[in-house]
């Protein structure tokens, strides 16, 4: 995966802070964020999965035209991009569930900010479960950059592989 | 940001995260994240085809949830590390409880930082996440 302008926006981070349950006004309310230390609107600590939204390839977005949507219609139907990486959650009836996610800040993601990503292939292993047959696990690593070309954020992901939906 | 002569090694914090988890939250997070992963909005498919009893969270929605109590706990901007284990699927009509345990408390290149360990459990007291964060506290 590499995303080239990844805007980073007011009211992208109010509506993801909105879902993840934050009503901190630091991610919604201008006038109270510039008078903190920040100086301004922040993005919540795990916004950079958000990413997902300015990489084109992002296999878990439905597209317009030829793929259409996925998901059920009238009927149930798993027709579903390919899996690939293992920095987003997984893929559909793959079986490709999300395990481990880890983020380093070494600077502020701030409103107004123009990141760039570029991710590469980590480590990878297996793992006998009774829960969910083989697992196999893939590591990823992006790394992304600000306008000023700065480090902002290491995100390390590991998504798995599962043989069989996993019993709960 | 939390003072060091106000925090010891030991200390916790837990917080709700989220009581009976609504599938429309689900939505929003799809809607706000970019993963629309069919697992985690699509019931028809996920019972008929994936084989799952229903939708279930995006381990990142936990993961977020999390993130809030943590955020609120060391305030803004504090964060230098948080990483987590998925440890169990969240499904809707969950209810979490996040925790956090102050396992550190150091210097590292001039700054004060606190190393926490972090649970968020479900309703059965069964661990969902699993993790550990660091955060720059003030001397």
């Amino acid at each position: 995966m590499a995303i080239d302008k990844f805007l980073v926006e007011a009211s992208h981070i109010m509506m993801f802070a909105r879902s993840v349950g934050d009503a901190n006004p630091i991610y919604h309310d201008e006038e109270y964020a510039k008078k903190t230390d920040l100086g301004g609107i922040i993005a919540p600590p795990t916004f950079a999965q958000s990413s997902a939204q300015f990489d084109p390839d992002y296999f878990l977005r439905p597209k317009i035209g030829g793929e259409g949507w996925f998901g059920s219609g009238k009927e149930a139907t798993g027709s579903k991009p390919s899996k690939e990486s293992g920095g987003g959650s997984g893929g559909g009836a793959a079986m490709g569930l999300h395990a481990e996610q880890h983020f380093e800040y070494h600077l502020p993601v701030k409103a107004g900010d123009v990141l760039s990503a570029t991710t590469k292939p980590g480590n990878s292993w297996e793992k006998e479960s009774k829960r969910a047959g083989k697992l196999k696990f893939s590591e990823s690593v992006t790394e992304y950059r600000n306008q000023d070309g700065e480090l902002v954020i290491t995100a390390t992901g590991v998504g798995v592989q599962t043989e069989r939906a996993v019993d709960s | 940001m939390l003072k060091e002569n106000e925090i010891k090694v030991g200390d916790t914090h837990s917080a709700i995260l989220v009581e009976d988890l609504k599938r429309t939250q689900i939505v929003q997070y799809a809607g706000a994240s970019g993963d629309y992963n069919p697992l985690h909005t699509d019931e028809i498919f996920t019972t008929q085809i994936a084989g799952y009893p229903s939708v279930f969270a995006h381990g990142m929605l936990s993961m977020g949830l999390t993130g809030t109590m943590l955020t609120d706990y060391v305030g803004d901007g504090a964060l230098k590390k948080y990483g987590v284990r998925f440890t169990n699927q969240v499904w809707p009509g969950d209810t979490l409880t996040g925790k956090v345990t102050i396992v550190d408390i150091r210097e590292e290149d001039g700054s004060k930082l606190v190393d926490l360990e972090i649970e968020t459990t479900n309703q059965d007291n069964i661990a969902v996440i699993t993790g550990n964060a660091t955060a720059r506290i003030e001397a």
